[in-house]
């Protein structure tokens, strides 16, 4: 007799957390990480999973029920925002696709150094305020206009403050904020597709992997404020002022992943890492401007009952050491180029791994020369459980029938028994 | 003096680097030579780097050092400075992909290592290095790519540079993310390179200088 979908929700949600608590499930969890592929799979442009909104939601709801994972990546992890909302507020931190690149590719992200190294000052001081009167006008083209507003807490003065709130209605704000309302619109109009996409998957039996990002401190000083450069400098500079920064940002990131973690639901919270990587710096100069925050967003998560997922990109072989060190049977690591097997030796006792699979191999091989992979995967890094198989890196490009074997190969051959 | 600047700018004391250099200058020394220290100085950042003893964040820095002490020096120079190169490279990061980090750091290291380097930038059409390897000759083309998507792209250029009858005459190193050697039959490239100090040490080898 057939499963209903809730008890294979259920199952595959179970088979994902006997992973995570490094008890061995009934089978290998296989949870292809989906980006643009869902696109492709349903042959669609990246450009329509940006503007046409039924369309994007047709082709991962076609993806997902074709190819059966244990967990699919939300497609909001792809498309942050959609292409007409990014429009109505001109977004200047990406470029995507049919606005900047190519209607087929994958957006990107476009390096700048959106807080200039003297700005530090200002940003600590007062977060917020810097974020309304300067970052935003800086990365929102509608929202320039937010420069001319005063200090918000310069109305903490009492009945004297109260003048301060016509500068509020400057003419120019008025116009910025009408086009927000646009924005808005267009917003709910997404949002409610998305959220209808989501509980139809649920309804069939489908989790997703998570619903919530968390971004490590040191990443979200280097990639959406002062840049790769910029932060590399910093590090040389005015590394004092980067580190309280790193401690600055850390509550507020915390504060996100749980808020919408346990509002979605869904305990696993994202958290890509970026710039910590080897060769994009050393042992000692991860050990002190990455690791420490990036430790305590990991163990802040895990002692709200949250489950983070590090999506850990580039190589980490010479840092496994390092990020042995949180508690057991609590998160996901997963790793992109980092030697998996190694992994396995030097972590295989604290944290699940997740990865595994060249994303090259997905894009050109074939179908068989996948299958081998995965099962000198399963055979040595799902010994024992605390393994989900995954490709290293996000999945936009691949060849639908190597997926189908990755997926397929590991629920037939990944069984525990 | 100069084994001071050397210093101060290979163990990336940026200020004592550009006290140095403003003694020096005030002193009325020849402003070639202290160019010549910097360049020397580079060298040793440079094996450094191959031996994974200075990082990204070290070039980087070591890069800032030297454009400040080439601002401060250059209004000084008499003539321009001719160099030896050891041969001319042309680098890009290929169409439809906008990421520069690992193509600038390889620019940087091809540079310090005696290379004449034509960096086109990113997103670059297959056609704009044909239309630059005529333009310099440049026997060396290196292709970076980080999206998945770059493996079509790769393959695409270098079907037009042989299409352009160029194929013969250059040799072409691909890398970055998730490129490998796969890839590089994949897209009939030379050669593929996980690193930037591997790459340059290719470079030497097709130019020639082992």
């Amino acid at each position: 007799m057939g499963k209903t979908p809730e008890e294979l929700f259920k199952e595959r949600n179970k088979r994902v957390e006997d992973a995570v608590q490094l008890k061995v499930p009934d089978r290998v969890p296989v949870a292809p990480n989906f980006g643009f592929f869902y696109a492709k799979y349903a042959g669609i442009t990246c450009e329509e999973a940006f503007y046409d909104y039924d369309k994007w939601r047709m082709a991962v709801k076609k993806t997902v029920i074709d190819l059966e994972p244990d967990m699919y990546t939300s497609p909001r992890f792809t498309v942050l925002s959609p292409g007409p909302l990014l429009e109505i507020v001109d977004f200047k931190q990406i470029k995507w696709p049919g606005h900047g690149v190519s209607p087929n590719h994958s957006f990107q992200f476009v390096e700048g150094e959106y807080m200039k190294a003297e700005e530090y000052d200002a940003f600590l001081e007062d977060p917020s305020d810097y974020v309304m009167r300067t970052y935003i006008p800086r990365i929102y083209g509608v929202l320039e206009p937010f420069k001319m507003l005063p200090p918000l807490r310069s109305m903490m003065v009492g009945y004297a403050g109260a003048r301060l709130t016509a500068e509020l209605a400057r003419p120019e704000i008025i116009t910025a904020l009408e086009t927000l309302s646009k924005a808005r619109a267009e917003s709910l109009k997404w949002r409610s597709i998305m959220d209808s996409l989501r509980q139809e998957l649920t309804d069939m039996g489908f989790p997703s992997g998570s619903e919530s990002i968390a971004v490590a401190p040191f990443d979200v000083i280097g990639d959406f404020l002062r840049g790769t450069r910029g932060v590399m400098l910093d590090m040389y500079r005015r590394p004092d002022k980067l580190l309280e920064a790193t401690e600055k940002v850390l509550p507020m990131q915390l504060q996100a992943g749980v808020l919408i973690a346990k509002r979605s639901g869904n305990p696993r919270v994202f958290i890509p890492l970026h710039k910590g990587a080897d060769g994009f710096m050393s042992l000692e100069q991860f050990n002190t401007f990455y690791w420490p925050t990036l430790k305590k967003l990991i163990i802040g998560l895990i002692d709200e009952g949250l489950t983070p997922w590090l999506f850990i990109e580039g190589d980490y072989t010479s840092r496994l050491e390092i990020i042995r060190d949180i508690p057991k049977g609590k998160a996901i690591y997963h790793f992109e180029l980092t030697d998996i097997f190694k992994a396995k030796e030097v972590l295989g006792d604290v944290v699940c791994i997740r990865g595994g699979v060249p994303n090259s191999l997905l894009c050109i091989g074939t179908p068989q020369e996948v299958k081998d992979y995965c099962k000198k995967v399963i055979d040595v890094v799902g010994r024992g459980g605390g393994f989900i198989m995954d490709a290293g890196a996000v999945i936009d490009e691949a060849k639908p029938e190597n997926i189908k074997a990755m997926v397929d190969f590991t629920k037939e051959y990944g069984v525990y028994g | 003096m100069a084994q001071d600047l050397i210093r101060a700018i290979a163990d990336l004391h940026e200020e004592e680097a550009l006290r140095i250099t403003e003694e020096r200058l005030s002193a009325g020394e020849d402003a070639s030579k202290i160019l010549e220290d910097s360049r020397n100085a580079m060298e040793i950042v440079g094996k450094r780097f191959e031996n994974r003893e200075y990082f990204i964040p070290d070039l980087v820095y070591s890069g800032e050092i030297l454009q400040e002490i080439t601002e401060m020096v250059k209004p000084k120079l008499k003539k321009a400075v001719k160099i030896e190169r050891l041969g001319k490279v042309i680098i890009g990061t290929v169409a439809g992909d906008i990421h520069d980090i690992g193509k600038n750091i390889v620019t940087f290291m091809l540079d310090i290592s005696g290379f004449e380097v034509y960096d086109l930038g990113i997103d670059v059409p297959a056609q704009k290095f044909v239309d630059k390897t005529e333009e310099t000759q440049a026997k060396i083309i290196g292709l970076s790519g980080f999206l998945t998507l770059s493996f079509e792209s790769m393959k695409e250029t270098i079907d037009v540079i042989k299409d352009a009858g160029l194929r013969d005459k250059v040799k072409i190193m691909i890398g970055g993310g998730q490129i490998n050697d796969e890839i590089r039959k994949y897209t009939r490239a030379d050669a593929y390179r996980p690193n930037a100090v591997s790459a340059v040490s290719l470079a030497k080898e097709w130019a020639g200088d082992k």
